[in-house]
């Protein structure tokens, strides 16, 4: 498909880890000065940093390579997170509200055997197994940026199938406007299920033309390998213009409805979530602005949030007419 | 050196040791995938600790009857205002990238941000005249205008409770401290209140 923004850049160019690993030395030495200013007894600490720069990405035993990735779609010439950013660094409220928490917990869950029930306002429903689904459509990277309505962002490589070949397969009727999305529900493994905090199963949604949408991506891995389970293991959505709770984690049911479904933070908090939720720097969450947001792991919220996180082109014509503000 | 001393330097060195920690973890890159946040969410929760410590010095004081806890009161109070400063600090220069029309619109739109932002503006004249010449100099006066620490205690719960995207424990149970620390007082000035108006029955009587 056409990328205006960058298509056609080499995977390699795009890495560059060389640089990107060593900037953690930069980084470093930087502080050091800094911390030299603010008192010499600290600076002698920097020489007891342990976190090996060559290490990254860390290899974890549940994550298999995946190896027949056909295409690649590279969307940005920024520079990729690293590995341990992308897996240290998570909301998933299954497993607790702070960030680190789903890296700490959701090695408990389950992910196979999994099945994906696809039901609804379709011809084609049914319990469908993990591999079947990927079996749908060849393997992808996406090269995407991510947005968090938290005003943060970073970079993933993703690895998926267009979502658009699933909901093709499973044959949807004229009827079906909506596809509503859901994430697994184990309390025994999920512990921040007793926490509380939103209506689970973790509910999300897509109007019709936004699931068929090429960008929207069912991802099953990154950085070449299968997803952790923080990252929404087995298989998650990626829908790279829209605030990063939309992109529905760890998906067990796929239904086609003809009424906007009711989405998890929605529920939670209308005002200040709308269904759409498409990044836009214009429209402010009401505690705080959406202008800018801050790249991971830099220390600043220099980088000027895009409208549509930058894919206006692939996606702004499907809310032409739209009021924005209203339909935040 | 007398003990009191010594617990002085101790307490000085505890109250300092969050802030020392967090700038050795910057040194060695060590405050996790958004440090920044690292840093706003530490220097906002010490804060509030301290805060907190310093509204219990009177209350212990009462309640244990150990006078000399008192001589904490000050640092704990002036630590607060350090960490809520810092705490200002790190959102104004990592969200807002030092920008102060920006701040000033938060402040007006963000009732949250006005919040926090009301907690240490009301510290701020109690940090300046918490020197003896001041002391002195506003005489009774001085502990009616500290009394804003009250005020600064319910703005800076009111803040971190504003601040959750979802209910959490740990907004309800700062604000659960702030209410019994308050409280006390309250008990204090009822009491305080009904004995006045009953020495003024018997002086009329």
């Amino acid at each position: 498909m056409l990328i205006k923004n960058g298509a056609g850049i080499p995977y390699s160019e795009v890495t560059d880890e060389r640089w990107y690993l060593r900037r953690r030395e930069f980084l470093r030495v930087g502080a050091g000065l800094a911390g030299a200013a603010v008192g010499g007894v600290f600076a002698a600490c920097a020489n007891d940093a342990v976190d090996d720069v060559s290490a990254a990405p860390a290899v974890a035993d549940a994550q298999t390579p995946l190896p027949n990735v056909t295409k690649k779609m590279v969307t940005t010439t920024e520079q990729l997170n690293k590995f341990e950013e992308i897996t240290g660094y998570n909301n998933y409220y299954e497993f607790g509200t702070r960030k680190s928490d789903p890296a700490k917990y959701a090695g408990q869950l389950k992910t196979s055997p999994w099945t994906v029930k696809i039901d609804g306002l379709c011809n084609k429903p049914g319990d469908y197994a993990l591999d079947d689904i990927i079996k749908t459509a060849d393997l992808e990277e996406r090269v995407y940026r991510f947005r968090c309505v938290e005003a943060w962002s970073m970079v993933i490589p993703w690895i998926g199938i267009p979502l658009a070949a699933v909901i093709k397969r499973a044959d949807p009727q004229p009827k079906a406007t909506f596809v509503e999305m859901q994430t697994v529900l184990r309390p025994k493994e999920m512990p921040g299920l007793a926490v509380g905090g939103l209506n689970w199963p973790y509910t999300e949604g897509l109007r019709m033309d936004e699931a068929m949408n090429p960008l929207s991506l069912l991802a099953v891995g990154l950085y070449g390998k299968t997803l952790m389970n923080q990252n929404g293991a087995p298989i998650r959505l990626v829908v790279p213009w829209k605030y990063g709770f939309k992109n529905v984690k760890s998906i067990v049911r796929i239904r086609f409805v003809d009424k906007m479904p009711s989405t998890a933070w929605n529920d939670a908090n209308p005002g200040e979530y709308g269904f759409y939720s498409n990044v836009n720097p214009t429209v402010d969450h009401p505690r705080w602005s959406q202008a800018t947001e801050k790249r991971i792991p830099s220390y600043f919220a220099t980088t000027k949030t895009l409208m549509f996180n930058g894919y206006a082109d692939q996606v702004a014509s499907m809310y032409a007419g739209m009021d924005l503000k209203k339909w935040y | 050196m007398r003990w009191r001393t010594v617990l002085k330097i101790l307490v000085f060195l505890l109250a300092l040791g969050p802030a020392a920690l967090l700038v050795r973890g910057m040194v060695t890159g060590d405050l996790g995938v958004n440090p920044a946040e690292t840093i706003q969410l530490e220097t906002g929760r010490w804060t509030f600790k301290l805060l907190l410590l310093t509204l219990a010095v009177t209350p212990v004081r009462r309640l244990t009857g150990w006078n000399a806890v008192i001589q904490f009161r000050r640092m704990l109070g002036l630590f607060t205002f350090f960490y809520g400063t810092l705490h200002f600090a790190s959102y104004w220069a990592f969200d807002l990238v030092f920008s102060f029309s920006r701040m000033a619109g938060d402040i007006v739109k963000r009732p949250f941000i006005a919040m926090g932002f009301a907690s240490l503006m009301l510290m701020l004249p109690l940090a300046i005249t918490s020197t003896k010449g001041w002391i002195r100099r506003l005489g009774r006066n001085w502990a009616v205008l500290h009394r804003a620490i009250y005020g600064a205690a319910i703005c800076a719960a009111v803040h971190f409770a504003w601040k959750q995207k979802v209910f959490t424990g740990d907004a309800v149970s700062y604000a659960i401290a702030v209410a019994v620390l308050l409280g006390f007082r309250l008990v204090w000035m009822l009491r305080e209140r009904g004995r006045a108006r009953a020495r003024a029955q018997t002086a009329a009587s």
